[in-house]
């Protein structure tokens, strides 16, 4: 094998209990063309410093615990290879912005959680059908209307990368609103009215100004910003529906 | 807060763990349940499988041939009662999904679709695409939120179980984030860490997957039943370990060599591509040995070739097979056959326990790839393990619940004991001793190389007699790890050194299980003993943890009705 290229991470680190302020950390890594960041953050962990401190696990792109600040943009560490990362001779990794670090490269995952829980992201049903009725009918076309926002990692890249949840730190946000979307959407739920309740307000749909950069930097092709857009359209017109026919309101 | 106390504590939040979760508070609404996880439940080791999950939902489809499938598959080593019972469980746990949101891809009557399977003899395997693992893990997560009984502690690591009086009464953990040691008493604890994969070197499994509640049992007196049945999956992409869904071949593609032949046509005629997996990983090896594999630069490997399947199918079906390809090798899947070779994939044993998740010590339950119920025997077949863990995490859940139910508080004496213990251990000792003699990092990469050489596809007794004695001095030197982060505060380096512990004892009881075992069956192949002894092996392993080498003893397989019989395609 030939030998490996080396680059240059510039890391930013941070100890809660250190003594030291946020500060960048330099270290020399090698690598081949087929590794990514994570495997560069794995090699500093492994034989340059064992306190570098950070979240991955499964390395392909599943589970969503390892998104960073690469160069200034948020990625997946181990779907972003150092090849392209390195074009400019050095690669940058901060934590996920718009989010506390508690340490290095680890932020604070509780905003998210709590605004995931809001959007109540299970199915609501008035009545369940016995398992023993086997399961509901549910066709091709009904499942492809909403198996885009179905297939989100919870990776929080979108938050990162909104200017809104940067500026309000209450505002939803695109990774929940999705899920909202998806549970919307799907023809066994019954809960669109409780979740519009929730998601038509000022920290929710309305809040979006539709910059977009959450569709860009998702890993996942969810779309959230399509599907802000589209619960806006919804909710208008669920309204106009009760305004202008109250007793066939959409339940 | 040092001090936690819950009905029933599950440590895991995984697909077994959150079934298990939800059973018990759904049996028992008035139950207090502690959910711990080292990672958020949805990072889960579970999000990575890929193909799909095993029942019998179709009029050409019966329980007799399901079971049948995944005895033989197994080698015979299955329990039968336990099989049985899985099998007849698995539908209703797939129209419970369903019920809960699960994306199940659809025929075009609005039913939930089959594929074909390795080792299933019909269309038995219900998908969600190719992301079956990440769809039901979600649902189970994001259901699991409806119950607010349900208290989740998430990135929190257990080290220890607490037992009192002979009776499990609760674990000590770490709030990984707080750096703190905390006890959390309870009437009932489930084990459902998941596997242990990370002994080995080239592996599927996430980074997570280090054995904790294989030998946090272990440690609590709990035998490690079949540890040395470790499978290897025939398609793994060289390099990354990461897996290649065997429903790629479900779906039709071909296993090729350098010539561009399906080379199982000399091993495996009457199956080919889908064979199971022991089989189709040891063709490969051999194939590859015979100067028949393609040359790359992460070593010898054989073509998937799914070109002939053309671009529509494989979008609609297996799209993230096309993704990973396409991200990780650079290739489109539709043009180019892509490398595979084995790897390990799953660990067949496990923590011994029942049909509801008992162990031998009371109150202590297992389920899941941490437990050994044993439905998999000497091999799983691909798509029973996700089912394994909701049906079997519904029946562990409901037998905490009920345990819980009518069992008293612990007095919480042991629980101070075992935490005052821990602390010494990890705090006082682990995290002050001097550094620079011995880093995880290398005792690790050292132990996962044992492991891939002597106690992987093709074994023997010198090698394993070489491992045993290797693993056993990596122990002692384990004892000289220091830890260079001195900052409590999510400190992985230390977690990484209590994993690693875990690990060392998973990997002792996997070598000294598959020394002992002299005969060859399913997974565990042994080339100075290659045939399968009915007369002396028709039985588990049983391993015991001991301050020396594991003690091995033995317990007779549960045969129902099927009567081993040579394992012939």
């Amino acid at each position: 094998m030939a030998e490996p290229k080396r680059v240059v991470f510039r890391v930013r680190r941070y100890q809660p209990q250190g003594t030291k302020g946020p500060y960048y950390q330099e270290y020399t890594v090698p690598y081949r063309d087929d590794e990514v960041v994570l495997d560069g953050l794995n090699y500093i962990k492994d034989h340059l410093d064992p306190t570098l401190t950070f979240r991955w696990s499964c390395r392909m792109g599943i589970c969503g615990s390892c998104g960073m600040d690469v160069n200034g943009k948020p990625k997946l560490t181990c779907g972003t290879f150092i090849r392209d990362a390195s074009a400019g001779g050095v690669v940058q990794v901060d934590p996920l912005t718009s989010f506390n670090s508690i340490k290095d490269l680890v932020t604070d995952f509780d905003p998210f959680m709590e605004h995931f829980l809001h959007v109540k992201p299970w199915l609501i049903r008035e009545k369940e059908k016995p398992l023993s009725e086997g399961e509901y009918l549910q066709y091709p076309e009904d499942l492809a209307a909403f198996r885009q926002q179905s297939l989100c990692i919870n990776c929080t890249l979108c938050m990162a990368a909104c200017p809104v949840f940067q500026g309000d730190d209450g505002f939803i946000g695109p990774a929940s609103l999705a899920m909202a979307l998806r549970y919307i959407r799907d023809t066994r739920d019954q809960g669109a009215e409780e979740r519009f309740q929730r998601i038509s307000t000022s920290h929710g749909i309305w809040e979006c100004t539709f910059v977009g950069e959450c569709s860009v930097v998702c890993p996942k092709e969810v779309d959230p910003a399509g599907a802000i857009q589209t619960l806006k359209l919804m909710a208008t017109t669920r309204r106009m529906k009760k305004l202008l026919m109250p007793k066939s309101a959409p339940r | 807060m040092d001090r936690l106390a819950y009905d029933v504590v599950v440590v895991g939040g995984g697909g077994a763990g959150l079934r298990a979760a939800i059973a018990a508070a759904e049996a028992e609404p008035k139950l207090t349940i502690g959910l711990l996880s080292k990672v958020y439940p949805m990072r889960s080791h579970t999000v990575s499988a890929e193909g799909g999950t095993a029942a019998v939902m179709r009029d050409y489809d019966s329980f007799e041939l399901h079971a049948l499938d995944t005895i033989k598959g197994s080698d015979y080593l299955a329990d039968q009662d336990a099989v049985e019972y899985f099998v007849a469980h698995c539908p209703e746990e797939i129209v419970q999904l369903d019920h809960w949101g699960c994306p199940w891809s659809r025929d075009d009557d609005g039913k939930i679709q089959q594929r074909a399977f390795g080792g299933m003899s019909v269309k038995r395997t219900c998908f969600a695409a190719d992301k079956v693992g990440f769809h039901m893990l979600h649902t189970l997560f994001q259901t699991s939120m409806k119950y607010p009984q349900i208290v989740r502690h998430d990135e929190w690591f257990a080290t220890d179980i607490i037992v009192e009086n002979g009776v499990a009464a609760g674990v000590v953990a770490i709030d990984i984030r707080r750096g703190e040691l905390s006890y959390v008493n309870a009437k009932a604890v489930v084990l459902a860490t998941g596997g242990s994969g990370r002994v080995y070197e080239f592996t599927t499994n996430g980074f997570i997957k280090t054995g904790d509640g294989m030998a946090l049992a272990y440690r609590a007196g709990v035998p490690l039943k079949d540890m040395e049945m470790v499978q290897f999956h025939p398609t793994c992409l060289p390099g990354t370990g990461i897996l290649i869904t065997e429903a790629a071949r479900g779906e039709g593609g071909y296993l090729i060599n350098k010539d561009g032949e399906r080379f199982m046509k000399n091993y495996l005629p009457s199956k080919m591509e889908l064979g199971p997996r022991d089989i189709l990983s040891r063709s490969e090896i051999q194939e590859i040995r015979a100067g028949r594999g393609f040359e790359g630069p992460h070593g010898a490997y054989v073509g998937l070739d799914l070109r002939h399947l053309g671009e529509k199918a494989i979008d609609e079906r297996l799209p993230m097979v096309r993704e990973l390809a396409e991200k990780y090798l650079g290739l489109d899947p539709i043009h180019e056959p892509i490398p595979v070779r084995p790897g390990q994939h799953y660990i067949m044993g496990g923590v011994a326990t029942n049909l509801r998740g008992e162990t031998n010590v009371p109150g202590l339950y297992a389920v899941g790839e941490t437990a050994c119920v044993s439905i998999n025997g000497a091999n799983r077949l691909g798509s029973n393990s996700l089912s394994e863990c909701l049906v079997f995490g519904k029946s562990t859940g409901l037998a905490a619940a009920a345990y819980a139910k009518k069992r008293d508080w612990p007095r919480g004496t042991a629980a101070k004991e075992h935490l005052a213990k821990e602390e010494t251990r990890i705090f006082g000792g682990l995290m002050t001793r001097e550094v620079g003699k011995e880093s995880v990092a290398a005792i690790r990469t050292e132990m996962q190389q044992i492991m891939e050489r002597d106690v992987g596809i093709f074994r023997d007794e010198k090698g394993l007699t070489d491992a045993c004695a290797k693993l056993a001095t990596l122990r002692q030197r384990f004892a000289n790890v220091g830890v260079t982060d001195k900052d409590r505060v999510f400190n992985t380096e230390l977690q990484q050194a209590l994993e690693l512990d875990f690990m060392l004892d998973v990997a002792q009881a996997i070598a000294w299980s598959a020394l002992n075992r002299r005969e060859s069956r399913g997974a565990h192949s042994r080339t100075d003993y290659a045939s399968r002894d009915d007369a002396n092996y028709l039985k588990h392993s049983l391993a015991y943890r001991t301050d020396r080498a594991p003690r091995i003893d033995y317990l007779p397989v549960t045969i129902t009705k099927w009567q081993p019989q040579e394992r012939k395609y």
